[in-house]
């Protein structure tokens, strides 16, 4: 890791050699390791560290935005050098030659840092693939899966007198077990995120997971259409993930391409989410790539379409300032919500089941993609647990289906939502702090029933 | 540099690794985007550092720095031996690799302009005429072309003797209309979705793509499809264009053919394959017309390379023959557990990570249907689709769905009605056996596919499919409710 005052100097050195009307140095530091397993054993064990420097200048509103990983003093002359050059060669573009100044909003520097977890070595991440293992050896189950570490840093100062920084650590386990790799296999699946790598229980997880591959032996087919639907908390997170890729951006919203129609009830009056970086129940991020603090955005409120994010481009065009959300420049992608939050119902998880008279119980969903994003009309498959409700009961396991489903559509009928949530990490990108949902209908368009589909 | 890699060496083998190799890598990228008649971003990118992997008692550890020094070398390769000990208390089977030879090579790839010699004048001035042309078709919300340049030069060491060194370069570019009313956002790309075509080779690639002509008729065709019939639901004959096609044979073929997934070592991330080494030789994969190659010499390919990061050279070979599946993309490690030695497709996004076995160019092999409109004159009923815009696939690789920018109905020979929001579903030997028409030559283009993930942590790989126009039977389409 580089030392903080290091930091501090690379950002100084960065706006001194800049002449240009504006300068934005943007450091971000990764210090990760990883632990991967298959067919019970570590197959796969890595390290990583590398640490770089951006540099946005902007001169007569003509913008250049440079990036390197040498960070010594000629290292980072040369690359103010280089997006000095390119902006004195663009086109002068006003819309987009937008720099935030200071907004008075403070962040905790240190928020989701546990030191443990930054220094945690491969021998621990090695100890928690054994458990998560002998779990699933137990039931007779190949065991896949990966245990990471890491400690990621942002510090951003720009000529206008913003400086921020923020340093959070993340533990992430998760594991597939799978009984085999032929057709209608059984497999269990069980995921966790955390600040502190001591809240991950790995051998809770293998357990977890090791019972759901156990159940799902034998699964048989069952015709597609549309079900009630329990979504565990996994499934729920990776929908929503989806939905903050391509909606909740303040400029997915003012291109026309979202299906935010802000004021108009978008979802079941049960359904809020929000987004909050410091929000220490999450895996926090207080500050964004411009160093404004995030700000709690309610995006959904009480199912209504409340507000999207914004980064200082957007905010400006929009009227509302930046909400702290901003990515890289020159984030062609807009503004994006990295700490999403949906609020919990009040059912206890394990009665979520009673109120379904025919439906299906999906544990998670793979390879999700957008249809249609103004609909959000996803795609995907059921994967890891996927079973067959009759009258308040899981009555037998199901091969995996297909869905082709508007969400807002699917929450838009959400007859209950669990009680407690789970902090899960995203599959590409932010983190998600989730319940169990119930929804009254979910369109399944196909189902995988056997080898070659036959 | 020598140095440095004769430490890294030296300190593995002294710590107790069996086997050791570095890769030492500086990747450059640039792009340019204009976007509704402003250069939206211009970024220039550097990364350098190196990546040292050991087996120690046949279990792996990497670790990597961006410390280009001989100290961090000792420092890093002590830290892949630590790793690979952990590794050892989780072990089952030993790695063992492959008998490859060690070679001392260059490569580098062959281009007329280099793409970053080029200037940015004339790279703008290219995007800023298509960016014009576009805006002058009426209802268009949001125009975007980019052009982007990458060079990687690195260098591969390995205990055996191996030192190779490559310069790969890049050069890629298109254009995207948007048009969008209340209830729709529709979309037209050129040449492809995603960013457009990108090759290995010169800055001669992007202008031949000729952006500037085709501006106009990619943006007319957006806005023709805000107010186009939605896409009926049905059995159809269908015809996928070439960039379909090439993404149909990514994700239906190339990735179950990876002999790593078919091993379940990629099972708790993108999934396993149903292409099981039990069905080597004798899986009826698609019909007696379709031939598949893995082509890692195919020049101008988005996966085409001198040797891959394990220091095996560029092969071409046959995964599917006469509609058989025959081979697999194989890695030093795995291509031992079916007899084989590995045909070099083991490849690392970044210095910071491991070689995974990623697609180089997989290659369907022209037909003899000549061209699309002979195609489409051959069909009587049927469905034409064209440009990717939505991908999904299950964990073993046999249920997929696929969306398209624009569909056309066929009828009696004759590409009538345009349906937007076109959508196809099948299962993948079903579907491939359905295969009864292949365009020829003419229309085959090997199209870059510069955004394929795999790995944890993620890695990007870049790779090739060449593909001309198919013909498919009785494929259900228009999926879902709409
Ligand atoms: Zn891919």
């Amino acid at each position: 890791m580089v030392a903080g005052d290091r930091v501090d100097e690379i950002l100084d050195l960065a706006l001194a050699a800049s002449t240009a009307d504006a300068t934005e140095a943007l450091y971000t530091a990764e210090d990760s390791a990883l632990t991967r397993f298959a067919n019970n054993q570590i197959h796969q064990n890595v390290r990583e560290h590398d640490a770089a420097l951006q540099v946005r200048v902007i001169d007569q509103q003509r913008i250049g935005v440079a990036g390197t990983n040498r960070l010594d003093d000629a290292g980072i002359r040369e690359v103010v050098e280089r997006a000095t050059a390119i902006a004195q060669r663009s086109e002068p573009n006003p819309r987009a030659a937008v720099m935030p100044e200071p907004d008075g909003r403070g962040h905790d520097p240190d928020l989701g840092f546990v030191a443990a977890t930054a220094d945690a070595s491969a021998d621990r991440r090695a100890e928690g693939a054994r458990a998560v293992i002998a779990a699933g050896e137990d039931k007779g189950l190949q065991t896949s899966g990966s245990f990471s570490t890491g400690v990621g840093t942002v510090a951003v100062a720009n000529s206008h007198g913003v400086r921020a920084r923020h340093r959070a650590t993340r533990a992430k386990l998760l594991t597939v077990m799978m009984d085999g790799y032929g057709a209608g296999a059984a497999s269990g699946y069980a995921h966790a995120g955390a600040t502190d790598l001591a809240e991950i229980d790995a051998e809770a997880i293998g357990r977890d997971a090791a019972t759901k591959g156990d159940t799902m032996r034998g699964a048989g087919p069952l015709d597609p259409g549309e079900y009630e639907v329990i979504l565990e908390e996994h499934a729920v997170a990776g929908l929503l993930e989806y939905l903050a890729y391509i909606g909740f951006s303040g400029l997915a919203h003012e291109e026309g391409r979202s299906f935010m129609d802000l004021g108009q009830r978008l979802m079941s009056e049960k359904v809020s989410i929000w987004d909050d970086g410091a929000d220490p129940t999450g895996i926090p991020s207080t500050i964004d790539f411009e160093g404004l603090a995030r700000q709690r955005v309610d995006l959904i409120d009480d199912g209504i379409a409340h507000a999207v994010v914004h980064d200082a481009a957007t905010g400006s065009r929009a009227g509302t300032g930046s909400t702290g959300h901003a990515l890289p420049a020159p984030s062609l992608y807009g503004p994006m919500p990295f700490n999403v939050f949906m609020a919990p119902g009040d059912t206890a998880r394990t009665d979520l089941i009673t109120g379904v008279k025919r439906g299906v119980w999906v544990t998670r969903f793979h390879y999700v993609n957008v249809v249609h994003p103004k609909k959000a009309i996803l795609t995907g498959m059921t994967k890891d647990g996927t079973f067959l409700i009759e009258d308040g009961q899981i009555t037998r396991p199901l091969m995996n289906f297909r869905f082709t489903q508007s969400i807002p559509e699917a929450f838009s009928d959400v007859r209950a939502l669990g009680a407690s949530t789970m902090l899960l990490p995203g599959e590409f990108l932010g983190t998600y702090r989730v319940p169990a949902a119930h929804l009254g209908s979910f369109n399944f368009t196909g189902v995988t029933s056997g080898e070659g589909g036959e | 540099m020598n140095d440095l890699i004769d430490r890294a060496l030296d300190t593995a083998d002294r710590l107790g690794a069996q086997y050791a190799d570095i890769r030492i890598v500086e990747r450059r990228s640039e792009g340019l985007t204009v976007k509704n008649g402003a250069l939206e971003a211009a970024t220039s990118n550097v990364s350098a550092g190196f990546g040292i992997r050991v087996l120690v008692n046949g279990a792996w550890g990497f670790s990597s720095s961006a410390h280009l020094e001989p100290g961090e070398a000792d420092r890093i390769a002590a830290e892949a031996v630590e790793i690979a000990r952990a590794s050892v208390t989780a072990q089952k089977e030993p790695v063992e690799l492959d008998d490859t030879a060690p070679v001392t090579a260059t490569f580098r790839t062959p281009y007329a302009d280099d793409p970053f010699a080029v200037s940015l004048d004339d790279k703008l001035k290219i995007l800023m005429e298509a960016d014009a042309a576009m805006g002058r078709v009426p209802g268009i919300a949001i125009r975007e072309g980019n052009v982007v340049a990458g060079r990687e030069i690195k260098t591969f060491a390995s205990s055996t003797g191996a030192r190779i060194d490559q310069e790969i370069v890049e050069a890629g570019g298109g254009i995207e209309a948007t048009a969008v009313n209340d209830s729709e956002v529709q979309q037209r790309s050129y040449p492809n979705s995603f960013g457009g075509q990108v090759v290995t080779g010169g800055f001669e690639a992007v202008r031949a793509l000729d952006l500037v002509e085709h501006a106009q008729e990619t943006a007319e065709l957006a806005v023709a499809l805000l107010d186009a019939p939605q896409c009926p639901s049905g059995e159809m004959d269908l015809i996928i264009d070439s960039t379909q096609v090439a993404l149909q044979i990514h994700e239906s073929c190339g990735h179950p053919t990876e002999l790593d997934r078919v091993f379940g070592t990629e099972a708790s991330f993108a999934g396993t394959s149903f292409l099981t080494t039990d069905k080597l030789g004798s899986l009826r994969y698609g019909s007696e017309l379709v031939n598949i190659d893995a082509d890692a010499t195919a020049p101008g390919g988005l996966g085409t390379f001198g040797f891959d990061d394990e220091g095996v050279p560029a092969q071409n070979v046959p995964l599917i023959e006469n509609g058989i599946l025959v081979g697999y993309l194989t890695s030093r490690e795995t291509a031992p557990r079916i007899g084989r030695q590995s045909m070099g497709s083991s490849r690392a996004w970044t210095w910071s990570q491991i070689p995974l076995i990623r697609m180089t160019n997989i290659n369907l092999r022209p037909g003899n249907a000549g061209s699309l409109e002979d195609l489409i004159a051959d069909t009587r009923d049927g469905i034409y689709m064209s440009v990717n815009k939505s991908w999904s696939i299950d964990d073993r690789r046999l249920n997929f769905q696929f969306g398209d920018q624009a569909g056309w109905i066929i009828k009696n020979g004759k590409r009538t009605q345009l349906v937007k929001n076109p959508t196809y579903t099948g299962i993948t030997p079903r579907f491939w056996g359905s295969c009864d028409a292949i365009c020829g030559l003419d229309e085959w283009t090997l199209w870059g596919l510069p955004n394929c993930g795999k790995g944890e942590p993620m890695q990007i790989g870049h790779v090739g499919h060449g593909a001309a126009p198919a013909r498919f039977r009785n494929v259900q389409v228009g999926v879902g409710r709409w």
